[in-house]
């Protein structure tokens, strides 16, 4: 296949960047996308020139370190799938292909396809943890969880921390990544204790750092490479409002 | 130099309480004084930094990712192993000592393994209330699965990403610490140089991976939990970033490297596709319980599979290994593999691959039934190749997975430079010449959560933190300065090759003359290739950009470099070890129906190597196993 591939690039934070277009020839369908790049960069340091920065790592779906914009889709085209394992099969012959980092207040520009995502961090810095001290921990069957509410967490904990929610929502919002690690601990016996506060902290910190707020456009369920539903974020929601009525939020503080 | 595994007195199953109770101790008001460095942050670093955080030691974790959620383990997907006789079916500690040290073809310490049977339950534990949603039955108890090796249903899973699970109740321990400022992360820093005075770990020399400084941190105490070096191969089912470099570098420092050549190849990878493949991808091995193996009778058949009649097939696996057929254990079905391929009878592109077809379960017990059991893995398999699984037999080849060898500890975790300890799957010490499946993620969590913070106070206790050193001490200074030099000899060769070109190349050599395999005369092969090759990538290789930059080409650049060092001691390990055990499957000995043939004359030790300069012979130094409680025998499965 030929194909067209624009590319932004930037050279580093607060740099102008631009899109720079590289015609790509003899590319095979069996390529993933990374590898078309892998591709390209070696060519353009073969001609002395800086290749495209992207991070990237498991490249397995599962490290949630890749992912950019594919022609405005956060992590292109395909469905429940994430960069790494988007294949170029998904194209034509002759498209044009626009590769862009991810966008969002929350995530400035490291270089070309690099962004800082650390943001995302500190969210569950906050409070996206159980407190429990190693070794104090009680026989892992003492506490029976329904296989239902084990699945559900699980459906919840599937969340990969890649970013395409915030970067797909209009608002840049990190309610869906926020609204998974709740919902996954407070879907657990083990996580109540601190379910309300968890809460609390994990809202109030979101809005701190700058994430917009959610107003129901659905593209983060849309673009999540691991099919987080949007469900997860009127739990959030709901257990928010119920810990702000009841509890006042505290620093998280050694005992 | 005298190796002591400092293994303590007393009968097996009492020996880590003891140690236990006769270690010293920091008191709790001294711990804030003390400093440790944790380099890594998967599965054994996010548990050791988080447990060590939550002791009141002051603890600061590196990691090349940007996030430490991202590091390697993240991908583990079938499970972890425990102790836990949940299912009655017979398991305790001992069984599950029993099967690491048999899988490991009796090339492990003892003690160490008891150990880590003995604290995997605690693992579980510590999970759980953690929050990873393990699998469970309906009256709300755990689920096993069984792997391979056992027979027995010990293993605990989260559907098939147990990995990431697990690695996110570490990495939500270690966030909290993180809050409380007891753990500072560095993420985006890679650590390029140990710092080692009077045979003692001083601390680290990193690379801001964003800005390109360069700077010193200084300890009591560093903890490696860096991973392992598969990707010395290039090829392996590793993430890409993995590297050797801060174990390498802890070795040119004088830790010893132990077992080099034990690496291990799994044999259900999907093949490469074509000359721009990057890394591969696992088919999880529970496949073949169903599939069925074979390739084509006659070579260069190039018709299409379902064209082939069954007359003229080989389901060589059934016929070689009637008793186990398609479920031979990993290292034999990965040479049986190479074999036929070898013969020019593999198919799909290059002829590196072998079907497994599932035609015939199919036809037994229907397409649902086939889809409810592995229908995750057969979308993942059309996702990267475009084939459809239910119409055409899958395509397999085993790939580079993990490595059993890594810097020597002693029972201690330590290193043999003081105050250095390695853990994870970094150090050598418990699956001996073989791993087996789930029990990596155990012994992760179990060095992290449970072993090495009770094992560093009784070293802690020994020094003052009055004595650590400045950064700006004499021995920073220099290996800042030898840091910065290496970036600008890679830098300034501006030569005309890529670091991938020769990383390809060395993965190359290393798949083909040191890989399922190995002989005299294509290890000797191999070590007069390696030199040539590290010499030309000193030269003719070609990193573009800055030292002051965001500058990946320079990274891998920094990996590659070490890794054709590496490769060499691998080598060089696989040709000195004139056995074959476990993954290390010399050709020249096999028992008549090609198993591995050990040599416990001979063999039975640990190899652990110093370093004596690049391109200088290493010198051995050999750790004897005794076996007080288990007596090796031929490792069989039939
Ligand atoms: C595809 C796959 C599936 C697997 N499935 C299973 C399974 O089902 N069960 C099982 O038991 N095992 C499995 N394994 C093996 C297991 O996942 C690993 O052995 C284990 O997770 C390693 O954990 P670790 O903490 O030692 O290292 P890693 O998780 O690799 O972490 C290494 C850390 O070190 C950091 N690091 C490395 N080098 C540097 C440097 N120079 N400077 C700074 N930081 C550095 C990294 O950033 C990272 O944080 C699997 C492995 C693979 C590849
Ligand atoms: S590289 Fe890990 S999810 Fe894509």
């Amino acid at each position: 296949m030929k194909l067209m591939l624009k590319i932004w690039r930037q050279e580093g934070p607060g740099k102008k960047g631009a899109l720079v277009a590289y015609p790509m020839d003899d590319v095979s369908p069996d390529m993933s996308f990374l590898e078309l790049l892998d591709t390209l960069n070696e060519q353009l340091i073969g001609k002395g020139e800086v290749p495209v920065a992207f991070d990237h790592d498991c490249r397995e779906g599962i490290c949630g370190s890749c992912g950019f914009m594919i022609s405005g889709e956060a992590h292109g085209p395909a469905k429940l799938t994430t960069t790494c394992q988007l294949f170029m099969r998904h194209f034509k012959d002759g498209d044009t292909i626009i590769a862009e980092p991810f966008r969002s207040r929350a995530f400035p520009i490291i270089k070309d396809l690099v962004v800082d995502r650390s943001s995302l961090d500190k969210i569950v810095q906050a409070g996206g943890f159980i407190s429990a001290r190693t070794g104090s921990s009680p026989d892992a069957n003492a506490m029976l969880i329904p296989k239902n509410k084990a699945d559900r967490a699980m459906d919840a904990a599937a969340c990969i921390g890649c970013g395409a929610c915030v970067a797909a929502c209009p608002n840049g919002s990190a309610m869906l990544f926020t609204a998974a690690k709740i919902s996954h601990l407070g879907l657990l016996p083990q996580g109540q204790p601190e379910r309300h506060q968890r809460a609390l902290r994990m809202v109030n910190k979101m809005d701190e750092l700058g994430f917009g707020a959610c107003s129901n456009h659905g593209e983060c369920e849309a673009v999540c490479p691991k099919g987080i539903t949007i469900d997860f974020i009127a739990r959030m929601n709901r257990d928010y409002m119920r810990a702000s009525t009841t509890e006042t939020m505290e620093p998280v503080k050694r005992v | 130099m005298e190796l002591n595994a400092k293994i303590p007195s007393g009968p097996l199953e009492k020996k880590w309480e003891k140690h236990q109770f006769d270690m010293k101790l920091v008191n709790p008001a001294n711990k804030r004084k003390y400093k440790v460095i944790v380099v890594g942050s998967g599965l054994a670093g996010g548990a050791a930094a988080a447990t060590l955080g939550q002791l009141g030691y002051e603890v600061n974790c590196f990691c090349y990712q940007d996030s430490a959620r991202r590091a390697h383990s993240i991908a583990a997907q079938g499970g972890i192993n425990a102790a836990k006789n949940y299912q009655n079916d017979n398991d305790s500690i001992f069984r599950l000592f029993y099967d690491t040290i048999k899988g490991g073809d009796f090339r492990s310490r003892e003690a160490n393994v008891y150990r880590l049977a003995e604290v995997s339950s605690a693992v579980i534990d510590q999970c759980v209330a953690l929050g990873v949603p393990f699998g469970r039955e309906y009256s709300g108890y755990l689920a096993n699965r069984s792997f391979g090796g056992a027979q027995v249903s010990r293993t605990f899973y989260a559907r098939g990403q147990t990995g990431q699970q697990l690695l996110l109740g570490a990495y939500s321990a270690l966030s909290l610490q993180v809050a409380l400022g007891q753990v500072k992360m560095f993420p985006r820093h890679e650590m390029l140089e140990l710092v080692v005075t009077d045979g003692r770990a001083r601390g680290i020399v990193v690379r801001n991976m964003v800005t390109g400084e360069v700077t010193s941190h200084t300890a009591d105490a560093v903890v490696l939990a860096t991973g392992g070096y598969g990707n010395t191969y290039y090829l392996s089912t590793n993430a890409k970033g993995c590297n050797a470099t801060a174990i390498w570098r802890a070795h040119r420092k004088g830790a010893l490297f132990a077992n080099p050549c034990f690496t291990q190849i799994h044999p259900t990878c999907i093949p490469v596709a074509g000359e721009h493949q990057s890394k591969l991808t696992l088919m999880s091995e529970s496949l073949r319980n169903d599939g069925r193996i074979w390739v084509p009778k006659k070579a260069d058949d190039q018709r299409n599979p379902r064209d082939i009649p069954e007359g003229d097939r080989d389901y060589y696996l059934e016929r070689k290994y009637p008793s186990y057929g398609n479920l031979a254990p990993r290292d034999i079905s990965s040479r049986a593999a190479k074999q036929v391929c070898d013969e020019g009878r593999g198919v799909g592109p290059g002829g590196r691959g072998v079907y497994l077809d599932f035609v015939e379960a199919i036809g037994r017990l229907g397409e649902s039934v086939i889809r409810e059991r592995y229908g995750n893995l057969f979308e993942m398999y059309e996702q990267i190749t475009g084939e459809n699984p239910y119409k055409q037999p899958m395509r397999i080849y085993p790939a580079m997975h993990y490595v059993m060898g890594g810097l020597w500890v002693d029972y201690n975790l330590m290193s043999n430079v003081e105050g250095l300890y390695v853990i994870g799957e970094a150090n050598f010490s418990d699956h001996g010449a073989n791993r087996l499946g789930a029990s990596a993620l155990m012994q992760g969590l179990a060095d992290g959560y449970f072993i090495l913070p009770c094992t560093i106070n009784d070293y802690l206790a020994r020094i003052s933190p009055a004595n650590r050193l400045k950064t700006d001490d004499a021995a920073f200074k220099q290996a800042e300065q030898d840091v910065q030099q290496r970036t600008t000899r890679l830098l300034s060769a501006k030569g005309t090759r890529t670091v991938d070109s020769f990383h390809r190349e060395l993965g190359d050599l290393m798949w083909n003359n040191c890989g399922m395999g190995r002989n005299e005369k294509g290890l000797k092969e191999a070590l007069a290739k390696i030199p040539p090759l590290r010499e030309e990538f000193w030269r003719n290789v070609r990193v573009p950009g800055s030292a002051g930059d965001f500058n990946q080409s320079l990274e891998k650049a920094g990996r590659v470099a070490d890794f054709m060092e590496l490769a060499e001691l691998l080598v060089y390990d696989a040709l000195q070890r004139d056995e074959s055990c476990g993954a290390h499957f010399r050709e020249e000995h096999q028992t008549p129906d090609g198993e591995a043939a050990r040599d416990d004359e001979r063999f039975s030790f640990v190899s652990a190597w110093e370093f004596k300069g690049v391109g200088q012979t290493p010198v051995l130094h050999k750790e004897p196993l005794v076996f007080e409680s288990l007596h090796p025998t031929q490792r069989s499965y039939k």
